[in-house]
């Protein structure tokens, strides 16, 4: 049951006969499920793997296992606000984006507009939340990939920002914090010292990640030239967030089309260049959430010395009840970019709440990527994607 | 030590398996310890503290708590498994990397069989180990361990060449296989030890280090056990003792290949300050701690290093090191023909 | 373009596949297609030079009661940086839509999602099967009149 012999499709290396034989062997195809239960399918995922020994012919997702109705849900809820800890729980890692695009669309819909001082602290939660995931993406694929160390590192980081969102809203992972025209709380006096600290220690500690992770030959040949995404295939398979910048195209929500108030920033979008392989490469989608989140800190230190005056809650409608009409509204979550669709029947419960995914969508692209890669090569492609399955099944 | 026990208890059988029970009571005492080891050193290096509390001082006791644990748990064999070689599977692993202790010398005055090949046997009889692999493998009934045990068998496969290679140019240097012999060809200070005979050897000794890593299946050479891809590779379907008796063959394994790397290239029992602190039991002491610096040498690779794929892995075998261990035997013969 | 542009131009082109067209008064100017042309007008969006939607943004079920399906498309243009939605409408009886996943490869998921959650039929599309829910449950879920199974293959539905 070696593999047959053949031209490794990225390499290019290999030959079709076999020596003495003077023609190419035949080789059963094998079907091996990366089951739902797998350390590296990043949750409840099945791929169902057709592969030739070593190389995969075909990638088959199958999704669901966490499906747990979440626009039946909020079709059944009495009021808009009861939908967001729903919304935080798709993403579970980055629940704070949730919110915020879901607010933003409410907003749109009852055109409301919030108070500056709402809109800081929340474009200031936004982006340590960005840090925080991006922080799971990385430390997971560097595990994906075998490196054990730099994942407790960015686990460390990690908790200093969930330690500022416990003190602000009490709770870790899953905050209910955006509301609709508003905060749930506002931040407690010691925010600002707090996050300032954050990204004084932080800076730092990416450029050690650098060293031991991002520009370690072994992770280079590993994820180099592995699964390449060309901006044409990727613009069609609707991928967005870094799987696309990775693949050359500058396209961010926040500076293409622009919502809450990131046009006051002052920040770069890092794209995918191709540095040590191809672009579009996993290395450039995993250097491109390196960058986001420096690009994110100058964000929040642009952010958090301008924070003005005022009350969180005053915006926040005692009754919503909007007219019939419908909304989409798409912002940018660290995994791409989701989008509510939300039409409205004129009573106090939503009449079709619809999220569209960034995962979801990415996770369709895994397929185009990873005919002819190997099955190593499968899981590293599938760490770069950074899917979370709440969000992918809703 | 032979001829003392020969002397007190007149029975060869007696003696030869007393002779023999010396490494198994060094090698399970030691992969007690190393797996604590590892766990203090990975915590340390990992931001974070390990074990702290089995037993009192740093949790020493955590590994003796771990294998209570497990001969406690139900052995569990899957319904469609290859009994007979589900059940032989860990202890051809075992024997494999047990059999070599048999030609490695503790000190001047222990080893357990002087053969005049020795480390020709050693290398020989290492590669058992690929046989209980892929018995694992197939015997486990699951894809997944399957795949592992063929990446692991055509990796160790691969890899006996070089290590091959870069102890001959030992025994070119030398003159005999014989272990015991090599070791008293580096009596005398540090500067005598192997390594640093000849520039060639050094780089012996580095080949040798690294294929020695894909011998044992270490990160970054761990694709058959990748815990990422392949849940735990070759070792998935085991639990219980029979996982513990794995678990001791690969860390009986690291050790065996840490000694011979200790005994052919940096001196084995011989203490590096010449006289002092030299003698049987010095010897034994000099010997175990060379042969820790290598195991830690080698989890510091672990935790630091990811992992490479298996076609890079063959390729760093078959195209990086096999051609330079030729271009240093070559180079350590002219050595050898030219300074003597 | 703006809206009324789009809606223009599609008019020219394909006349009264065009059902409706709402530019103003709405949050996100519509315009509803015969689901019989949707494909062919979802190409003409994509390739021609002043739309060019290259990218489908979000692909929708609805369920509008009274024995109203409907799918929303919104698109979007990276190039030029304009947006518009479609509406198709279908009826509970007779469910079929023309797929658009040879236009933009993302309607693929989109689409057996909403064939998962409402059953709308998308013709042409090459593998439409569930893809959220166990592929032998019953029923469409999201829509409005849908009843809780009270098994699944033996076990109990409502908690």
């Amino acid at each position: 049951m070696e593999a047959a012999p053949a031209i490794h499709p990225a390499t290019g290396k290999g030959s079709m006969t076999v020596p003495g034989l003077g023609r190419s062997l035949k080789s059963e195809e094998m079907i091996i499920n990366m089951g739902p239960q797998h350390p590296s399918t990043h949750g409840v995922l099945r791929l169902e793997l057709i592969v030739d020994g070593e190389v995969v012919v075909d990638v088959i997702p199958h999704i669901g296992y966490l499906h747990r109705c979440f626009e039946k849900h909020a079709e059944h809820m009495t009021n808009y606000q009861q939908v967001i800890p729903y919304c935080d729980r798709m993403d579970y890692v980055a629940a704070m984006n949730n919110d915020l695009g879901y607010a933003i669309a409410c907003e749109k819909l009852l055109k409301i507009k919030v108070p500056d001082r709402v809109e800081y602290i929340r474009v200031i939660m936004a982006e340590l939340q960005r840090i925080a995931s991006h922080l799971i993406a990385i430390g997971t694929y560097g595990l994906d990939i075998g490196a054990f160390t730099p994942f407790l590192y960015c686990f460390r980081d990690r908790e200093r920002i969930l330690d500022i969102f416990e003190q602000t809203c009490g709770a870790r992972l899953l905050y209910n914090y955006i509301w609709i025209g508003g905060l749930s709380h506002d931040i407690p006096p010691t925010f600002v010292e707090k996050v300032k600290d954050f990204c004084r220690i932080f800076r730092p500690n990416i450029k050690e990640l650098n060293d031991l992770l991002s520009y370690n030959k072994i992770f280079i040949e590993r994820t180099a030239n592995v699964g390449v995404l060309p901006a044409e295939v990727g613009i069609n398979y609707g991928a967005s967030g870094p799987i696309l910048r990775g693949s050359g195209v500058a396209w961010d929500l926040r500076k293409n089309d622009p919502y809450s108030i990131y046009d006051r920033f002052d920040f770069e979008i890092p794209t995918g260049k191709g540095l040590m392989g191809t672009v579009g490469d996993c290395w450039d989608r995993y250097m491109v959430r390196v960058h986001e989140m420096e690009q994110s800190l100058n964000i929040i230190e642009q952010a958090v010395d301008r924070i003005p005056a005022g009350d969180v809650q005053s915006a926040v409608p005692k009754r919503i009840r909007p007219d019939a009409s419908e909304v989409y509204v798409r912002s940018e979550t660290p995994k791409g970019e989701i989008g509510y669709y939300i039409v409205a029947d004129g009573t106090t419960s939503p009449f079709r709440v619809k999220v569209r995914p960034p995962c979801f969508v990415n996770l369709s692209v895994l397929p185009a990527m990873s005919r002819g890669a190997m099955i190593a090569d499968v899981v590293a492609i599938l760490g770069s994607i950074d899917i979370v399955l709440g969000e992918v099944d809703r | 030590m032979k001829e003392f026990l020969l002397n007190l208890l007149h029975n060869e059988i007696i003696v030869y398996s007393l002779m023999a029970f010396v490494p198994l009571a060094w090698v399970v005492p030691f992969a007690l310890f190393a797996v604590w080891w590892e766990r203090k050193i990975s915590a340390h290096m990992q931001d974070r503290l390990g074990p702290m509390r089995t037993g009192g001082w740093h949790g020493w006791a955590q590994t003796i708590a771990d294998i209570l644990k497990l001969i406690q748990k139900e052995d569990i064999i899957p319904t469609a498994a290859d009994k007979t070689l589900f059940k032989l599977a860990p202890f051809v692993v075992f024997v494999g990397s047990y059999a070599a202790y048999a030609a490695i010398p503790f000190s001047a005055a222990y080893i357990g069989s002087e053969i005049n090949i020795g480390l020709f046997y050693v290398i020989a009889i290492s590669s058992l180990v690929v046989v209980g692999l892929l018995m694992a493998g197939w015997a486990s009934n699951n894809k997944w361990s399957l795949f592992g045990a063929l990446r692991s068998a055509a990796q160790i496969v691969s890899y006996e060449i070089p290590v091959a290679l870069s102890l001959l140019t030992v025994v070119m240097v030398t003159g005999t296989f014989d272990l015991q012999a090599i070791n008293r060809a580096q009596t005398g200070y540090f500067w005598h030890w192997l390594v640093f005979q000849n520039p060639f050897l050094f780089i012996a000794a580095i080949i040798y280090f690294v294929a020695s890593l894909a011998e044992v299946n270490r990160t970054p050479f761990d694709l058959p056990e990748a815990e990422s891809e392949l849940v735990g590779g070759y070792h998935t379907e085991y639990g219980g003792m029979r996982f513990a008796l794995l678990f001791l063959a690969e860390y009986a394994n690291m050790f065996a290949v840490s000694a011979i790397a200790s005994t052919a290239f940096f001196g084995g029992w011989n203490s590096p300050f010449g006289d002092f602190l030299s003698g049987p039991l010095w010897g034994a002491f000099w010997f175990i701690s060379k042969g820790m610096v290598f195991i830690f040498v080698q989890m510091w690779l672990r935790w630091t290093l990811p992992r490479l794929r298996v076609d890079q892995l063959m390729y760093v075998g078959w195209k990086v090191l096999i051609p330079f261990s030729f271009v240093l035997v070559v180079g350590v013969g002219f050595w050898v023909m030219i300074f003597r | 373009m703006i809206p009324q542009e789009i809606s223009d131009k599609l008019k020219n082109k394909f006349g009264d596949a065009i059902l409706e067209s709402k530019t103003d008064g709405v949050i996100d100017p519509f315009i509803k297609v015969a689901p019989g042309k949707i494909e062919e007008i979802a190409l003409f969006l994509r390739d021609s030079e002043d739309t060019l939607f290259d990218s489908l943004m979000c692909l929708s079920g609805i369920d509008y009661t009274k024995g109203k399906l409907g799918v929303v498309y919104h698109l979007h243009s990276m190039k030029w940086n304009h947006k518009i939605v479609l509406k198709v409408d279908v009826s509970v009886e007779d469910p079929h839509c023309q797929s658009v996943q040879s236009v933009w490869k993302t309607a693929n998921w989109h689409e057996r999602e909403a064939y998962d959650l409402f059953g709308i039929i998308f013709d042409g599309h090459p593998d439409l099967r569930r893809i959220l829910l166990p592929d032998d449950w019953e029923g469409h879920p999201l829509r409005k009149d849908y009843q809780v199974p009270e098994y699944y293959n033996g076990m109990k539905v409502p908690y």
